[in-house]
């Protein structure tokens, strides 16, 4: 009786475990740098070659950080939703451009509009592998202390924008601001 | 002369193919290769930042030998990169709690087919004791 049972309970087993592990998307990697600050850099913006910033440009404020590159075909997908976003001034967009050339990314962002505030140049990955980037776009949200406190792979759809993000901005733009 | 120009070319061949981000310290150097294997080229999932010629490996590789030359560990620069990309740019899975199953259930399964072999074996002889008794008697 219980050898003919076995080989199914194993079976069931076996099915189980795939059943969970490959419907799992291996692209979507838990962010080990939840709650902790914004790496450090000091990066030319994409406009302006001769003016640097640093991370002390996310404390005091809640902002949305988008990596993107004029090279990154997801990203002309999830660029209408940004401008969308970018209506409402009290939200603040940051663009992270990632591995691009500086005209070709202007060209881009002048044929589509601009939604960000400010624009950081990362042409060498300096910021992005201390940010995680696995691919564009990305996007971060980091509260008024300039800590990271979410990340969202791959473009953002409107769902995700009025189901987590902005509520998740809201919450943090009501947050006291401690010392 | 042909010979000169030959081992050139055999030099060239054999050189590392990660040229573009090399430092001249061949220690270091094999050090950072030595990391670079063990590291995951992150966009392309199961190669090395070694042997991946993505963008962001290209990018890894440069790191990884900047901390080096900065006097950062092997065991340092690592660390630095699970921080940031978690335990999934490690190819070879560390073990710990959540690994457990992983490295353990192969040992685990060869243990239970030893144990089920010697008993199912030992079965078959009580199950059978009329050659056993013949062994007996002929003894």
């Amino acid at each position: 009786m219980m050898r003919g049972v076995l080989p199914l309970i194993i079976f069931a087993g076996i099915a189980v475990a795939f059943a969970i592990g490959l419907t799992k998307d291996p692209r979507r990697m838990e962010t080990t740098l939840i709650n902790q600050a914004f790496p450090p850099f000091a990066l030319e913006t994409l406009y302006e070659p001769e003016k640097t910033e640093t991370e002390a440009l996310l404390t005091g404020q809640v902002s949305l950080i988008n990596v993107f590159g004029s090279w990154c075909v997801t990203c002309n997908v999830e660029h209408p939703i940004l401008m969308d976003i970018a209506k409402d001034k009290s939200i603040r967009l940051i663009g992270h451009n990632w591995r691009d050339d500086r005209e070709k990314a202007k060209q881009w962002l002048a044929r589509r509009g601009d939604p960000y505030e400010i624009i950081i140049f990362d042409p060498d990955s300096e910021l992005a592998i201390p940010l995680g980037v696995v691919g564009a776009p990305e996007t971060f949200i980091t509260d008024k202390q300039g800590r990271i406190r979410y990340k969202h792979s791959g473009a953002i759809s409107y769902e995700d924008w009025e189901g987590i993000l902005k509520p998740l901005i809201l919450s943090l733009t009501l947050e006291i601001e401690a010392q | 002369m042909r010979t000169l120009i030959s081992l050139c070319f055999t030099l060239l061949i054999l050189s590392p193919i990660s040229g573009l981000a090399q430092v001249n310290d061949p220690a270091l150097e094999q050090r950072a290769r030595e990391i670079g294997q063990s590291l995951r080229c992150v966009v392309c999932q199961n190669q090395s930042i070694d042997e991946s010629d993505a963008p962001l490996a290209q990018d890894m590789r440069k790191l990884v030998r900047q901390r080096l030359s900065e006097g950062d560990t092997n065991e340092a620069v690592i660390a630095y990169m699970r921080e940031k990309y978690g335990d999934y740019v490690l190819l070879k899975p560390p073990v710990q709690s959540n690994t457990y199953i992983l490295w353990l259930l192969p040992f685990g399964l060869l243990l239970m087919g030893l144990v089920w072999f010697l008993r199912s074996g030992s079965v078959a002889e009580e199950a059978n004791p009329g050659t056993a008794n013949d062994e007996r008697g002929s003894i």
